[in-house]
Order: structure tokens, then C-alpha cells, then sequence
């Protein structure tokens, strides 16, 4: 992930200058006025990050203001008072074949580290440290399931559902609105996470995402799908349901937990045990990364 | 009048309502096509500024009413409103309702009518030579299964979707399952036919074109003389030709799917959710650019006429056109990146996707060619299709972020997509409409609008629509999932400033009307020809308003 590396230094300086306002504390989810993607977490978003902010951006705003600049030249130069008698040239091979082989060129310089970043993003890798399956359920909400903690008669021994915040209760414990949930999906960190998600197979379509990681995968019912995340950072990530699902779609958030692996071994090992509400949030407390207990 | 100069053999003209009703003139339908868009166009406006009030701040402020309102289910006693868990829920469902309901308006009842009915059958048969439309007739059944189109579409707002609640809350792209177990109710019917009663028109009308444009051009009108708004009807009616089949199946599978058991779509069944996607997008992506392409046709001939210069590189404009139809049939899949496709397939489409920027790009540098070196005057038609050449740029580039699907894995299904096919359709297509509205308004009514009123209303409209969707892009990026009633406190402030933009250009909107009932008030007559030497096209040879019947000898086109 060198060239990403590159193109992070790149943009934190071009975002200090440019975009004053766009936080790059490591909170999650976006700040007030963001103008940018959130910082990235995991080496994926790095290389979204680097093909949206160091390739992408500057090609289309300096052919955004190229347009714009030849508009207002024509507009200046050539106006009725300016250019009374209009010229009749139709045709400039030259130019022609120009704006016709620019262009093309400038996509390849898109298409080169566009491929690269998708190859990278959908090989799912086959040395997984740990699998994850993730349900969006009919009544908006998410089920995660952790198979490799043990499996008894087909179920999964962990298995929890995960509920939007109420606002009253995110209030009080300080905590974002419509990104919260009651319980959150914990992951060790630096592990390659792979993730199987589906919909009921009575429900409709979901997608669950978590906007730091540069991920956002459909939960369709009646198919299993792939996708992928190793998060660099601990930290508590938050996504939105991003297919619309019906009534209740702006109300199914996504709250994940990343933490070191003696935490998330000693999580899994409560979990196991199904500990009842208030003995899970007396735990959930000792574990919550750092980074958000402080702006708490 | 002055068409008794040439209509001296007819049958005596149809009056009144029946002149209208009974129609098979291609102007009078045209006309009507424009009157419907307007009238669509207003509610569709209506329903977003609606949206937009709600998302000025977080939380559910006017929804839980509205909801009340139109769902005859919910029932809070002597609860008050905001702690109305079913006034609150059922609002929550309204605001995808309208979602829906304005996509779908804007998209099948305003620009689809304006653009290829009303502007396309004004000015196609004028600008070939033409008597008329080829179906006279079937024109006449194009228009008129519209309006009830439009009212099962209405219906549908008022009539049970889910339980308990009014209106189809499934997008305008109506994925099952939530289109089928997810709205139970006959709504969902209720939208399904109006969509199938709209392509049905739209089938009609595009077969009437093209054989009017194969068969019916003037002497010496060949193909590669035909005035660019010709080609581009052309080309947009090809792809309505194809692609409307292709979504009356999909939707089709969706209402047997709902009613009579089958499982197309139904997973647990043998079907396949994505199947329809699949379907749907093949429909959906040209559709995008058949409510494009008549507008850059549009802009082409108000750049040539205002520049008082030719086309510049009229034949790459005219392939440029056929070559993005073409294109545009092979890149469905890019709206579909999030469904689980493996990466070949997503890179196929991503090559494709791109390459539809070159012809584009082709598009916009003929338009800055032909001003180079013109004498351009800048009236009302003008600054909308300067508008245009710029907005649709910004639109187009983020087309090209968009296009990769790596980067797209966090910009899919969040307002940046909301602002970037605002910036091509509601910048984009709508300018082009304006434009041709002030372009041909004096031929069609024979008046003369007022300058002023015209370049306030692009001015304040070009302010909010820009304040509108620009602060879009920075809520994409941010993470803001769209189709969402409420959303976490951090994007308040873009929010606010994109409803702020809403009511700009809301204004901008009755400054529109009020210029139009102007026009007609003052009735200050109309040249033949008010734009000088730049319109070289055949209706300004006409007098304006054309006769009913034009072209009685075919003029001969050297």
C-alpha cells in the first residue's frame, strides 16, 4: 500500500489547506460540515481514498474549470459587441482528434488503479482469521452471527441481534443518534474479518456498510454474499442501511467495535456464556476503544 | 388566423374541446404534451420541496401529518402527533412515498412528455419538412394515455401500499422484495400500471417518430442534413423502442409475481431479487439518456442559432449521440456494484461505463467549437444552454467517480449519487427544457415572452438549483445514505443549506409561471423568425404560430 501512503500524506495536505473544517480525528462517523470521505480505516478505504482524492478529484475539477474557462473565454471574446461577424468554421481535424484521444487517455490514468482497487476490494482473501455472518432482518435490524466461535446443531453459539438507539438512550449515554445500536459488533483488530452477508429469506433487500471502511455489500434474501474488511485501528465505526428497506430504513444503523484481540477473546468468551443485559454492558464498558470513550 | 392562408382544403377544424380531444394534429398534441408537463412537472416540484422541508432539520417534523392526512389507517385518538407511534410510522413510509412518487413523475410524466412529446412533436415535423406526424392518430392515443397514466400514479398515493398505510414507498426502481411482500396493498398495482399504460405511449409515440423521420423528410432532407433536435429524437426514440419492452416484462413478472403466485423474484421459489435489477437497469440506463439526448439536441440548436454559426462537427454530434445510445444499452450493471458481482464482471462495466464519456466529452467540446468564433447574443434560450453545458459537466465528471466501481463501494446509494443525477437530469435535462421553452415559445404561441422575467427566472433558478445538489456532494461523501427521512445530527448543515436551495429555486418556478401568464397577457406578437440569421432552421420559415397544417407543397431542402 505504498502509492496509498503517498496519496494520504498528499491529501491530509491538501485537506489542511483546502478544507479547514474537515476533521481527521478518527471518530467513526462524520464530523459537522464534512466535505470529505471519512478517514479511512482499513487498507481498502486507503486505496478509495487515494484514487478518489489524488486521482479522481483534481482530473475532474481541472476539467470542470477548463470547461468553465473556455466558456467565459468564448462568452468575452466572441460576444456579438466583441465579434460582430460570426466566423463559418465547421471543422478542425486537429482539435477533433484531439478532445477525442485526450480523454481516452485520461481514463486509462483512471482505469489502471480503478481495476487495481477493485481486484483488491473483491478477492476476498482465503486466510481469513475469522468469519462473520451478518442477517438484515424484516424488522430492520441487523443479526450477527460468529461461526467460528462454535457451532451447536447448525446455529451459531454467538448470536445477537443489534437495535437502533433509542434517542432518549443515545442521548444519555453520549453516543451519536441513528448510528448507535443497543449492542455492538465487536472485531479484533489487524485480523482480516470476512464477512457473509444475507436478508431474511422472507424479507427484502438491505446493505450494510460501514462507511470508514470503504465497504458496502448487499443483503439479499435467498443468496450469501462475500465481502471483506481488516481494520488498522481500534475505534467504534458506525454504518446506515444503504438499500431502501421500507418505513423504517433510515433507523437501522450499524455500530462496530474494533478492539485488541485479548478483548475481543475475552468478549467472546462472555458471549458464549449468554450473559444477561446488564452483566454484557458492565463488560461492554471495559472494552470500548479508547479514542470514543475520550470525546465522550 | 393565419393559418387560413394555406389550410384552404380542410374539413373544417375541430373546436373546442374536441379540437383538443379528438386531435391528431401534431402541434395541438405537442401543445398538450407541454401543458402535461408543466402540470406533472408542478406536482413532482411540490413533492420534493416537501422532502426538502422535512430534511432541513433532523428529526420528523411535518411527515407524521402529512401521513395523517393520507392514510385513512392511522388513528391516534387523542395522542398528540409527534408522540403518535402510527402517525409517526406511517410518516415514515409517506416520505418514501413521495421519493417514489417524484421520481417517478419527473421522470415519466415531465421530462419524458416535454422533450419527446411536446418539443419532439412541435419541432420534428416542422424542421423535416413535414405535413404532420406519420400515425396522426396514434399520436393523438400517445398523449391521451397519459393523463390517466398519471392519475392511477396518483391513485396509487392515496390507496393502501403496506398495511395500514397509503402510497408506494419502494423507489422509483420498484426492486422486489420490497416492491411485492413488502407492499401488499393494491398501490403497488395501482403504479405498476400506470408505468405500463406510460410505456405504452412511449412504445406509440417512438414508433411514430422514427417513421415519421425515415419516411416523411422534405426533398433533399437527407440523414446527415437533419437538424441535430432531429437526430436526437431519433436516437431517443430507438432506445425507447428498445428498452421499454424490456421493463413492461420486468414489471410485468412483478404484478404476477404479487398477484398470481408466480416467484420470478422470490428467492425461496426458484427466482431471483437481483433477476429484476437486472432488468429494471437495462430499461433504467438508457432511460437516463433518453431524458438527456433530446436536451443536448435542444442545446445544439440554441448554441448554433445565438453563436450565428453552424454546428461545429455536426456528423461527431450526430454519432456522438448514436454511439452513447449504443453504449449506453451495455452498462447497466454499474447502478448494481453493491450486489455481490464478482470483480470481472464489475470491471467490464466499469471499461464500458467510461468509455461513454468519451462521445460525451465529444458533445461538449462541439458545443464551446461552435461558439468559438461566433457572435453570440445572449438571450433567456442561451443562458439556459449555457447552463446546461456547464452543470452537465459537473454532472459528468462525477459520473466518472461514480463509474469506478472501487470508489463507488462508498459513494453507492448516498447523496453524492443524489447530487450527480440531479446535476445531469434536474441541471441537465430540466435547463435543456427551459431552453427550449424560451426558444420556441414565440413560435409555438406566436408571442413574445418577456426578456427580463426569462433571465430572472434562469438566474434564480440557477442559484437554487446549485445551492440545492451542490452540498450534496460533501453529504455523499460524508457517508449520508440517501432515500433517508432523518439522519444523524453531523449532516445538518448541508441539509439545511440544500433545503434553503430547494425554495430558491421554488421561486424560480413561479417566476417561470408568472412569465408565461405574462406572455399571454401582454400578447406582444411574434416574428417569424425572432432570432436572426443564427435560425436557419425550416419552422422559422413559418409564421409563428405555424398554420395548422404546414408544408402543404414540401419545401426542398438544397
Amino acid at each position: 500500500m505504498k502509492i496509498a501512503n503517498t496519496g494520504k500524506l498528499l491529501l491530509a495536505a491538501a485537506a489542511s489547506g483546502a478544507f479547514p473544517s474537515v476533521a481527521l480525528a478518527d471518530r467513526g462517523y462524520a464530523d459537522y460540515w464534512q466535505m470529505g470521505l471519512l478517514e479511512a480505516v482499513t487498507p481498502v478505504a486507503e486505496d478509495i481514498h487515494f484514487l478518489h482524492n489524488v486521482i479522481l478529484m483534481p482530473i475532474i475539477t481541472v476539467i470542470t474549470l477548463f470547461v468553465l474557462g473556455l466558456m467565459v473565454y468564448v462568452m468575452v471574446r466572441f460576444n456579438a459587441r466583441a465579434n460582430p461577424i460570426p466566423s463559418r468554421t465547421t471543422h478542425n481535424t486537429v482539435v477533433e482528434v484531439l478532445w477525442t484521444v485526450i480523454p481516452i487517455i485520461i481514463l486509462v490514468i483512471i482505469a489502471i488503479p480503478s481495476f487495481r482497487l477493485l481486484y483488491y476490494q473483491r478477492d476476498i482473501p482465503n486466510n481469513a482469521d475469522m468469519t462473520l455472518k451478518i442477517i438484515g432482518q424484516p424488522n430492520w435490524s441487523w443479526t450477527y452471527e460468529y461461526p467460528d466461535l462454535g457451532v451447536t446443531e447448525g446455529a451459531a453459539d454467538v448470536s445477537f441481534t443489534a437495535y437502533l438507539k433509542p434517542r432518549d438512550q443515545a442521548a444519555k449515554d453520549g453516543v451519536p443518534y441513528l448510528l448507535a445500536t443497543d449492542v455492538p459488533v465487536v472485531v479484533p483488530v489487524n485480523k482480516i474479518v470476512k464477512l457473509i452477508v444475507t436478508s431474511d429469506p422472507e424479507g427484502i433487500i438491505h446493505a450494510w456498510t460501514i462507511q470508514a471502511f470503504g465497504l458496502k455489500i448487499d443483503a439479499v434474501p435467498g443468496r450469501l454474499n462475500e465481502d471483506w474488511f481488516s481494520a488498522k485501528r481500534e475505534g467504534v465505526y458506525y454504518g446506515q442501511c444503504s438499500e431502501l428497506c421500507g418505513k423504517d430504513h433510515a433507523y437501522m444503523p450499524i455500530e462496530l467495535w474494533v478492539v485488541p484481540q485479548d478483548k475481543y477473546e475475552a468478549w467472546a468468551a462472555l458471549q458464549k456464556t449468554a450473559p444477561d443485559d446488564a452483566t454484557l454492558k458492565n463488560f461492554l464498558g471495559t472494552i470500548k476503544p479508547a479514542a470514543q470513550l475520550a470525546q465522550n | 388566423m393565419a393559418y387560413a392562408a394555406t389550410a384552404d382544403h380542410d374539413h373544417g377544424h375541430p373546436t373546442g374541446w374536441r379540437r383538443y380531444v379528438y386531435s391528431t394534429n401534431h402541434k395541438d398534441i405537442g401543445t398538450m404534451y407541454l401543458w402535461f408537463a408543466i402540470f406533472a412537472g408542478l406536482i413532482g416540484a411540490a413533492l420534493s420541496i416537501a422532502m426538502r422541508l422535512e430534511l432541513q432539520n433532523p428529526g420528523i417534523q411535518y411527515f407524521h401529518g402529512l401521513a395523517s392526512m393520507l392514510s385513512t389507517g392511522v388513528d391516534c385518538g387523542a395522542t398528540p402527533l409527534a408522540q403518535c407511534e402510527a402517525a409517526i410510522d406511517a410518516g415514515k413510509h409517506t416520505y418514501n412515498v413521495f421519493v417514489t412518487g417524484h421520481g417517478l413523475l419527473m421522470i415519466f410524466f415531465m421530462v419524458m412528455p416535454a422533450m419527446i412529446g411536446g418539443f419532439g412533436n412541435w419541432f420534428v415535423p416542422l424542421m423535416i419538412g413535414a405535413p404532420d406526424m406519420a400515425f396522426p392518430r396514434m399520436n393523438n392515443i400517445s398523449f391521451w394515455l397519459l393523463p390517466p397514466a398519471l392519475a392511477l400514479l396518483l391513485i396509487s398515493m392515496f390507496v393502501e401500499g403496506p398495511s395500514g398505510v397509503s402510497g408506494v414507498g419502494g423507489g422509483w426502481t420498484l426492486y422486489p422484495p420490497l416492491s411485492t411482500t413488502g407492499q401488499p396493498g393494491p398501490a403497488m398495482d395501482f403504479a405498476i400500471l400506470s408505468i405500463h399504460l406510460a410505456g405504452a405511449s412511449s412504445i406509440l409515440g417512438a414508433i411514430n417518430f422514427i417513421t415519421t423521420i425515415f419516411n416523411m423528410r422534405a426533398p433533399g432532407m437527407t440523414l446527415h442534413k437533419m437538424p441535430l433536435f432531429v437526430w436526437s429524437i431519433l436516437v431517443t426514440v430507438f432506445l425507447l423502442l428498445l428498452a421499454l419492452p424490456v421493463l413492461a416484462g420486468a414489471i410485468t413478472m412483478l404484478l404476477t409475481d404479487r398477484n398470481f403466485g408466480t416467484s420470478f423474484f422470490v428467492a425461496s421459489k426458484g427466482g431471483d431479487p437481483i433477476l429484476f435489477q437486472h432488468l429494471f437497469w437495462f430499461f433504467g440506463h438508457p432511460e437516463v439518456y433518453i431524458l438527456i439526448l433530446p436536451g443536448f439536441g435542444i442545446v445544439s440548436q440554441i448554441v448554433s442559432t445565438f453563436s450565428k454559426k453552424p454546428v461545429f462537427g455536426y456528423l461527431g454530434m450526430a454519432y456522438a449521440m448514436v454511439s452513447i445510445g449504443v453504449v449506453g444499452f451495455v452498462v447497466w450493471a454499474h447502478h448494481m456494484y453493491t450486489v455481490g458481482m464478482d470483480a470481472d464482471t464489475q470491471a467490464y462495466f466499469i471499461a464500458a461505463t467510461m468509455i461513454i464519456a468519451v462521445p460525451t466529452g465529444v458533445k461538449i467540446f462541439s458545443w464551446i467549437a461552435t461558439m468559438w468564433g461566433g457572435s453570440i447574443e445572449f438571450p433567456t434560450p442561451m443562458l439556459w444552454a449555457l447552463g446546461f453545458i456547464f452543470l452537465f459537466t459537473v454532472g459528468g465528471v462525477t459520473g466518472v467517480v461514480l463509474a469506478n466501481a472501487g470508489v463507488d463501494r462508498a459513494l453507492h446509494d448516498t447523496y453524492y449519487v443524489v447530487a450527480h443525477f440531479h446535476y445531469v437530469l434536474s441541471l441537465g435535462a430540466v435547463f435543456a427544457i427551459f431552453g427550449a421553452w424560451y426558444y420556441w415559445f414565440p413560435k409555438i404561441t406566436g408571442y413574445m415572452y418577456s426578456e427580463i422575467v426569462g433571465k430572472i427566472h434562469f438566474w434564480v433558478t440557477f442559484v437554487g438549483v446549485n445551492v440545492l445538489f451542490f452540498p450534496q456532494h460533501f453529504l455523499g461523501l460524508a457517508g449520508m445514505p440517501r432515500r433517508y427521512i432523518d439522519y444523524p445530527d453531523v449532516f445538518a448543515g448541508w441539509n439545511e443549506v440544500s433545503s434553503y436551495g430547494s425554495y430558491i429555486s421554488a421561486v424560480g418556478v413561479l417566476i417561470f409561471l408568472y412569465g408565461v401568464v405574462q406572455a399571454y397577457a401582454r400578447k406582444i406578437p411574434a416574428t417569424d423568425n425572432p432570432w436572426g440569421i443564427g435560425a436557419t432552421t425550416l419552422e422559422w420559415t413559418l409564421p409563428s404560430p405555424p398554420p395548422f397544417h404546414q408544408f402543404s407543397t414540401l419545401p426542398v431542402i438544397k
